[in-house]
């Protein structure tokens, strides 16, 4: 497992967001985290970085994981290259051409303030930003959210390489259920910060409760 | 002639101190939201120093850099005491440099009494300009374009600015937040600690003679929005000259508010242009 959370309960003061959360990731897997807003999934995220102390329970992290959140978070004054470079801060190498040679899609945008540019356009520089640290794991909130179909579709197809050629992981936290269930080969479902389903994507989809909720189905 | 001439050359050197200190102020602010009223006490106490070590016989250069690094120590002291405190805000932070202001005083009248000090700088003229002024001005001018360099073409100056840009995206990429505030704080004081040292062979100092340097900083550095290191030079030059052209036809008691009122006026001035042009 290269992520293993157990009970983790998570409050802002007496409101709890995450109430005795169990979930795992495994190298190599690509696990969707699906539920309403509210639900507590970007709390869940942020506890994963460290940016939120938990109330109680265990989070353990074997690799290195990265993370693009929520809203993209980019440093609008800075330019593409600069942000890239960025997302390696932690290590000595910074050079960014693997980036480009990943993404090509980045390679124009190279010397544009990240502020100026697109959705699309930003959320392709947060993805590389993330892969710069070279993760094992990456955490991605929200992805497809505002974004054009044709850009979700190169996102997805980008993941899916990273998954394929270097075994990436990816916790995919996704409005767009039906995107994730597609994707992904596990899935967690949150609901108002407990996890209310969990099993293969594909017995998620299929089930009457989970389809008619979150795929728009009748059950 | 060679009055106007005098006083420019004076004004420019003034104006130079105060925008090293008000480029203290921005890197700080930019970094942190904090403003260091500090600042002009960390420039006092550095100018202090020096004449200190300068009477113990320590060599020019040696003395007058030991005195920017104390600076730069009593900026990181400022940004511990002032930030280190998890969750303090801006605000509260400010009310605490100018605490720590006045505690300055305190320290600086017990080691150097009230009486002004000061230290002989560059002897001898170039050009029929005081040397000392000409150095005034090119290590303004070096330091200012370092700090430049520091900033746009640095990981460290990236992460700096990653820093103030998006305090929570600077976390989520590994940045330690709180240690990049206090090495603002740190080269903040340092630049603050030069602004004195530099200034006090022209202009003696006196304990208090932080409130002048820091309220002229301060507003150069407004002139730039607290973010604009250009501006804000440009903000210290000018200040400057109206000064020294102030108490050199007029009188020098009024000099440092004639040129916070000129201040003052460039500001509105502005803001109503600013304005204008979003309405329009
Ligand atoms: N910083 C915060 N302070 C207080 N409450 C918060 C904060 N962030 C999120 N919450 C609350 O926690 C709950 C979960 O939020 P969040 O994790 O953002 O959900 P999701 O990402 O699933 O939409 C919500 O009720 C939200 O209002
Ligand atoms: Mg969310």
């Amino acid at each position: 497992m290269i992520v293993e959370v157990r009970d983790l309960t998570v409050r802002y003061g007496a409101a709890t967001a995450l109430d005795g959360v169990t979930l795992s990731v495994a190298a190599g897997e690509l696990v969707a985290l699906i539920g309403p807003n509210g639900a507590g999934k970007s709390t869940l995220v942020n506890a994963l970085c460290g940016i939120r102390r938990p109330a109680s329970g265990r989070i353990d992290v074997r690799g290195r994981l990265a993370l693009v959140p929520e809203g993209r978070h980019l440093f609008p004054s800075l330019s593409v290259d600069d942000n890239l470079r960025l997302g390696a801060w932690r290590r000595r190498e910074r050079d960014t051409a693997h980036i480009y040679a990943l993404l090509p899609e980045l390679t124009p945008l190279r010397d544009r303030p990240a502020g100026r540019l697109s959705g699309g356009e930003q959320q392709m520089v947060a993805l590389g930003r993330a892969l710069m640290s070279r993760p094992d794991l990456l955490v991605i909130d929200e992805m497809s959210l505002g974004l054009a179909p044709k850009i979700v579709g190169s996102l997805v197809a980008h993941l899916r390489q990273r998954n394929a050629e270097d075994g990436l992981a990816v916790l995919l936290i996704e409005q767009n259920a039906r995107l994730a269930l597609e994707l992904c080969t596990r899935a967690y479902v949150l609901e108002a910060g407990r996890v209310v389903a969990e099993g293969p994507a594909a017995a998620l989809a299929g089930s009457p409760e989970i389809a008619a909720a979150y795929l728009g189905l009748e059950a | 002639m060679a009055e106007l001439v005098q006083y420019l050359i004076t004004g420019v050197g003034v104006g130079c101190a105060y925008a090293l200190l008000g480029s203290g102020l921005v890197v700080i602010y930019r970094v942190t939201r904090v403003v260091n009223f500090a600042q002009g006490a960390v420039a006092v106490l550095a100018a202090l120093t020096v004449t200190t070590l300068l009477a113990a016989g320590l060599p020019h250069g040696l003395a007058e850099g030991l005195g920017v690094l104390l600076a730069g120590a009593a900026g990181l002291l400022t940004g511990l005491v002032a930030t280190g405190k998890p969750g303090t805000t801006p605000q509260a932070a400010l009310i605490v440099t100018l605490g720590l202001g006045v505690l300055a005083y305190a320290v600086e009248i017990l080691f150097w009494g009230d009486q002004p000090r000061s230290f002989p700088g560059l002897p001898g003229a170039t050009a029929g300009v005081q040397t000392h002024y000409l150095l005034i001005a090119s290590v303004t001018a070096l330091v200012l374009a370092a700090t430049a360099v520091l900033f746009a073409r640095t990981d460290l100056g990236r992460a700096l600015t990653a820093t103030a840009e998006d305090p929570y995206a600077a976390r989520i990429v590994g940045i330690d937040v709180a240690r990049m505030g206090l090495l603002a704080f740190t080269v903040g004081g340092a630049l603050g600690g030069l602004a004195g040292v530099l200034i006090t062979p022209v202009q003696q100092v006196t304990f208090d003679s932080d409130v002048a340097l820091v309220v002229n900083g301060f507003s150069a550095a407004i002139l730039g929005n607290l973010t604009r290191p250009g501006l804000t030079l440009a903000g210290g030059l000018l200040l400057g000259v109206v000064q020294a052209l102030a108490g050199g036809y007029w009188n020098t008691s009024y000099q440092t508010e004639v040129a916070l009122i000129f201040m003052l006026v460039v500001l509105v001035v502005r803001a109503g242009r600013l304005s204008s042009v979003e309405t329009a």
